[in-house]
Parts: C-alpha cells; sequence; structure tokens
C-alpha cells in the first residue's frame, strides 16, 4: 500500500480511480475501458510531476520524512557489495541509530557510516528513529580513523532529524561526542562524501556530513534545527512550522546557491519513494563521480581541499 | 526612516543602555533569592557573597578580569554578510540584532583581545551571552576563528570563555555551519601545539558545546554553569521526565568526565596562567598549579 501525503490527495484520487478500473477490467465480466484507463493514469503521471516540481519547503519536508522513503540501509543493500558492519565505540556500547562498516562500492573498498531511522515499527524502535546517542558518534569515529589507516575513502548517509536528546546521552557527552566526530571528518586523508538522504537534522547530521563532496537529494532537507523546533522557539507556536520552512532555506536548491552543498541529485517524479531503485542508481553514480574528483590527489591535498571548503562557506555571500 | 533614526538615535540609546548600574542598586541573587549591594557583588567580580552564584559578565568586564593590568587589544573581527537570509520570525532579523547591538555595544556575541595573563602572552574570546544569547552565526564564528589564527600567528595558548544557547536560528544552515568552520581552526592551533584552554559558563549549549567549546586540551567551568547539547526543556518533552537534580550542571559534568574542574571565578585567573604556562613550559610564576588546585573544593562522592 502506497502512503500518500496530504498534499498528494489528488494524485492520489487519480490513481484510486485508476485501480477501481483496473480491477472492474480484471474482474468477472470484463470492460472495454483500456482507453479511459490510459487517460486517467497519464493524467496522475501529469498531476504528480506537475506537484513535485514546485515543492513547498514544507511538502519537502514530508516527503524527506515519508514512511516509504528509502532509509541508509536501502542504499547500502543497493550499492555496497561484501559489506560487513562493525558494531560498538570501543567505549561504551553501540548504537544502532549509526549503521557502519566497510565494503565495496563498485569494487572498490570504501568505509560506509550511515544513520538508519528504521522502516517498520520494530526496526524504528532497533534504530531509535535515526537519533544517535553518543556512542553512534564514537563509533563514527573509530570507524573514519580506521579508514583513514587503510587509506580507505568514507560514504555518510545522512538522514537523522538530529542527536537523541536523553539523559544517558547528556550523561556520556552528547555534544562533545558529534565535535569529536566532527573533528575526525576533517582530520581525513582520505575523501569522504556525505549524501543527505531525507532530514538533515543539525549537528547531529553535521558530525558526520563535514566533507570533501556534500551532495543531497531533491527533496531531502538540510536545517540547523527543525522546522517545528523553530517554530516553537522563534514563534513561540508549533503550528509556525511551515514559516518556518520556508524562512529557513532548508531545500537543496537553496542549499546549493549558498554553496553548503556541492550537488543536487535528482529523484525519480513522486520523489524517491515512488521508485527507490532509481533513487538508489542516481546516487550511486553521484557518489561515483564525487570520489572520482579526488583520484590521484595527495592526503594533504584531501586535507587542505576540505578545510578550504568549509572556510569559504559565507564568505562570499553580499 | 532617516540618519537621524538610523546613526543618532541609537547612539543615544547606546550611551543610555550603556551607563553603568547605579551605585547604589540593590540586586536579588537568582539561587538563594538573598538581596546583594550592586558594588559588593561588583568588587566580588560578579559572584554573589554567601551564595557563590556566579552572574553572567559581559566581555569586557571578563577580559578585564584577565589580563594583567585589565588591559587588553582588541583584535579587529572580519565583517560579515548580515541577515543573509533575510529572515524573519515574529520580528525582523535585523532588528534583533540593531536591537542587540545597541544593548551590549558589541558588533556581535563575540570578542576577541590579546594581552598577557601573569606575564604570558595569551589570545582569548569570550562570548557575550546578553548578544542575543550568545548565539553563534557567521560573526562569531568568524570570530572564534579569527581568535584562533591571532593565536596561530603569535604562537600563544588560546582561552575561550564560551557561554551560549546555541546556533543563531536565524542564520538557519549558516549557523550550523560554524560547527565545522571553528573546528578547522581548532586544528589549525593544534598543529603549532599551542594550548587550548575553554571555560564553560552559564549557560553554554547547543551547536556551541558541539563544536568549538568541546574540543579544548583543557575544560573549565565555573561553578553552577548548565553546560550541555539539548537544553532541559527539550529533553524533558522528549522523555517526559523531570530531570534529575544538578543535570547538566558544571560539576554533573565534572562528575562525568567531560570537564576537567570547576573552578570558582576567584581562582579561574591563576588556574588558566598556570595552565598556559606548564603546557608551554614556560617558567614557573610565583603560585603553582599544585597548590591551586589543592585548593579547589574537593569533587562530589559520586
Amino acid at each position: 500500500m502506497r502512503t500518500y501525503l496530504d498534499f498528494e490527495k489528488p494524485v492520489a484520487e487519480l490513481e484510486a480511480k485508476v485501480e477501481e478500473l483496473r480491477a472492474m477490467q480484471s474482474g468477472e465480466n470484463p470492460v472495454a475501458i483500456e482507453e479511459d484507463i490510459s487517460r486517467l493514469e497519464t493524467k496522475a503521471a501529469v498531476a504528480l510531476r506537475d506537484l513535485y516540481s514546485s515543492l513547498t519547503p514544507w511538502q519537502k519536508t514530508q516527503v524527506a520524512r515519508h514512511p516509504q522513503r528509502p532509509h541508509c540501509l536501502d542504499y547500502v543493500a543497493g550499492l555496497i557489495t561484501d559489506f560487513v558492519s562493525l558494531q560498538g565505540d570501543r567505549k561504551f556500547g553501540d548504537d544502532d541509530a549509526v549503521v557502519g562498516g566497510f565494503g565495496r562500492f563498485r569494487g572498490a573498498s570504501v568505509c560506509v557510516i550511515g544513520q538508519e531511522k528504521g522502516s517498520t515499527t520494530e526496526g524504528r524502535l532497533k534504530h531509535n528513529f535515526g537519533m544517535a546517542k553518543p556512542e553512534g558518534y564514537r563509533k563514527a569515529v573509530r570507524l573514519m580513523e580506521m579508514a583513514d589507516r587503510f587509506s580507505i575513502p568514507v560514504i555518510a548517509l545522512v538522514d537523522t532529524a538530529g542527536a537523541y536528546p536523553g539523559i544517558g546521552a547528556e550523561e556520556r557527552g552528547q555534544a562533545e561526542a558529534i565535535a569529536r566526530s566532527t573533528d575526525a571528518c576533517l582530520n581525513l586523508s582520505v575523501p569522504n562524501v556525505a549524501v543527505i538522504l531525507g532530514e538533515g537534522g543539525s549537528g547531529g547530521a553535521i558530525a558526520i556530513a563535514t566533507a570533501s563532496r556534500v551532495l543531497m537529494l531533491e527533496h531531502a532537507i538540510y536545517s540547523v534545527i527543525s522546522p517545528e523546533g523553530a517554530a516553537s522557539i522563534l514563534w513561540h507556536d508549533s503550528t509556525k512550522a511551515q514559516e518556518a520552512a520556508t524562512n529557513m532555506k532548508i531545500t537543496a536548491e537553496d542549499l546549493a546557491k549558498y554553496n553548503i552543498i556541492d550537488q543536487i541529485i535528482t529523484e525519480p517524479i513522486g520523489g524517491a519513494h515512488r521508485n527507490p531503485p532509481a533513487a538508489i542508481v542516481s546516487t550511486g553514480e553521484a557518489i561515483a563521480n564525487a570520489l572520482a574528483e579526488f583520484d590521484g590527489l595527495s592526503p594533504a591535498a584531501i586535507r587542505q581541499q576540505r578545510r578550504q571548503k568549509f572556510l569559504a562557506i559565507g564568505r562570499n555571500i553580499g | 526612516m532617516n540618519w537621524i533614526s538610523n546613526v543618532v538615535r541609537p547612539k543615544i540609546r547606546n550611551f543610555l543602555a550603556r551607563r553603568d548600574t547605579p551605585e547604589n542598586m540593590w540586586i536579588k541573587c537568582p539561587e538563594s533569592g538573598q538581596l546583594v549591594f550592586y558594588k559588593d557583588v561588583e568588587a566580588n567580580q560578579f559572584v554573589i557573597p554567601v551564595s557563590d552564584y556566579h552572574m553572567r559578565i559581559g566581555a569586557e568586564t571578563r577580559l578585564r578580569m584577565l589580563f594583567d593590568g585589565g588591559e587588553y587589544e582588541d583584535v579587529a573581527l572580519p565583517e560579515v554578510a548580515t541577515d543573509p537570509l533575510r529572515f524573519r520570525d515574529q520580528r525582523r532579523y535585523a532588528d534583533r540584532l540593531k536591537d542587540a547591538r545597541t544593548k551590549t555595544g558589541l558588533q556581535d556575541a563575540i570578542k576577541v583581545a590579546t594581552g598577557t595573563l601573569e606575564g604570558l602572552p595569551v589570545t582569548a574570546a569570550v562570548q557575550d551571552f546578553d548578544f542575543m544569547g550568545g548565539s553563534l552565526g557567521m560573526a562569531a564564528g568568524e570570530a572564534v576563528i579569527a581568535g584562533l589564527e591571532t593565536a596561530v600567528k603569535n604562537e600563544t595558548p588560546f582561552i575561550m570563555f564560551a557561554a551560549s544557547g546555541g546556533a543563531r536560528m536565524q542564520e538557519g544552515i549558516l549557523s550550523l555551519m560554524q560547527l565545522p568552520r571553528t573546528t578547522v581552526a581548532v586544528q589549525m592551533l593544534r598543529e603549532i601545539k599551542q594550548p587550548y584552554i575553554v571555560v564553560l559558563t552559564n549557560p553554554t549549549t547547543g551547536g556551541v558545546t558541539a563544536s568549538y567549546a568541546m574540543l579544548g586540551d583543557v575544560h573549565i567551568a565555573e561553578p553552577g554553569a548548565l553546560i550541555g547539547f539539548a537544553g532541559p526543556r527539550v529533553i524533558e518533552q522528549t522523555i517526559r521526565e523531570k530531570l534529575p537534580e544538578g543535570f547538566q550542571r558544571a560539576e554533573y559534568l565534572r562528575d562525568h568526565g567531560m570537564v576537567d574542574m570547576v573552578v570558582h571565578r576567584h581562582e579561574l585567573r591563576g588556574v588558566i596562567a598556570s595552565l598556559c604556562r606548564v603546557l608551554t613550559k614556560a617558567p614557573a610564576a610565583d603560585k603553582t598549579l599544585t597548590q591551586l588546585i589543592a585548593n579547589l573544593p574537593a569533587p562530589a562522592e559520586a
């Protein structure tokens, strides 16, 4: 069953009609309505394309959080072979919100670190909805240091509402863990490519998204705070999330203008959740191209590029 | 709007707002509720006598308290784009900025200075909570970077007095980008092997703790300071439980391994000076670090 978002209602209605007609056609008394079906299908496809060509920031926020949107592990399954998941930060514990390990991407060794939200109720609980605790970030640091030692590039798959705000997380130094993870990204002598898959939520995202190249899916969002959070803090009114989403400039298109991200990955019409394999293939293509740009660069040059890239952010805004 | 309202009025307001608090004023201790004479508090480095509550202090006062003879030289800070997102919530961000400048006399939340500390040249940066909650935006980020770069250029230790509610939301993603940007600058200081000392003051939370404020060689906290990643309100809302007593306070962080020591403001200058000297292998000043540490209150039983 496809889950429709509120704003997809017109498309949902058309597609429901198509389904209805199809059922009639394949029923006991088939009727010749092939023409009607294809007419409606075209209409639905056009409506979907039009709708998705001009999504508002708030609509994108909903698409980015769509329960059927492909998540980190879907990308790992689709892009990485021989993947070995590694667990634990070697200090306190493991955190399933952060998935990490080594494998092959188009034949070459890579380290993959990503936030997994989970796709079923059970999965969501297991992965804590993609909200990492200090252990998750410390595991990321551990894997990045390992990747660096073996000169293996890092792919970071970002999809989190933010780092988990809880007593245990604070007790074990959530802030320090995030800071060290960003630090570790900047220390890498191998290239790292970050892809914002869905939500790039604040410090919880930047901890692994401080990368040589930052790519972002067309309908993903990346922000300093969730639109709801901003609404409640700045407007003192959580119903102002739409306004906050617009004002904060959280879409891929906006972020490309501010040079926060390097490339937008086009999603299938109707969003990545309509055609996960296609979204995964385009993402793989973009990652391969980004990594190829660093072929032959010295470790020092790789570190320098990353530092300069981040230092330059914001300096050319008039 | 004309030049009078743009230029003259803020200056007048500035003058009025920045006038010193009248010497005969009484203030109330936020912790114990006791009434104290402002002058006594000021003479006591803005620590309330008896309750020992550490009041927030402005950037200039903090710098005067740190440097020898209260003398320091301001480090010029780079200009940044004002209101890059043309942000508006209930008010225009541009107006909020203007008000904060008038209120504090500062250009933005962070001030950077150089001078000597017990004879040793040091660079220091202070985050002023009165300037939009000490929030980290492009200007503050550039200030931290400029401070660290100055320390690198002059080969001095860098002392960061942090105080912040976190990222400046009105600058959106550009404020988030200050986390990696300032971290780059911390790495530069590390490379020339100069000490980086962070003093966490009340309160330091959010993006600031998730970057430069938690990357020091040594973390010192002022007593009772609230320090954490997520604010207590957010945590309470998430877990729907009351938070334990003393949660996210300086002493709690020390007990949980996130800060090295909790130091009374009266001892702060001496501790920082000794640390800088020991870590840079400079000859000892008259007081030794061992003595100072011995004078600290004993850590709480676990």
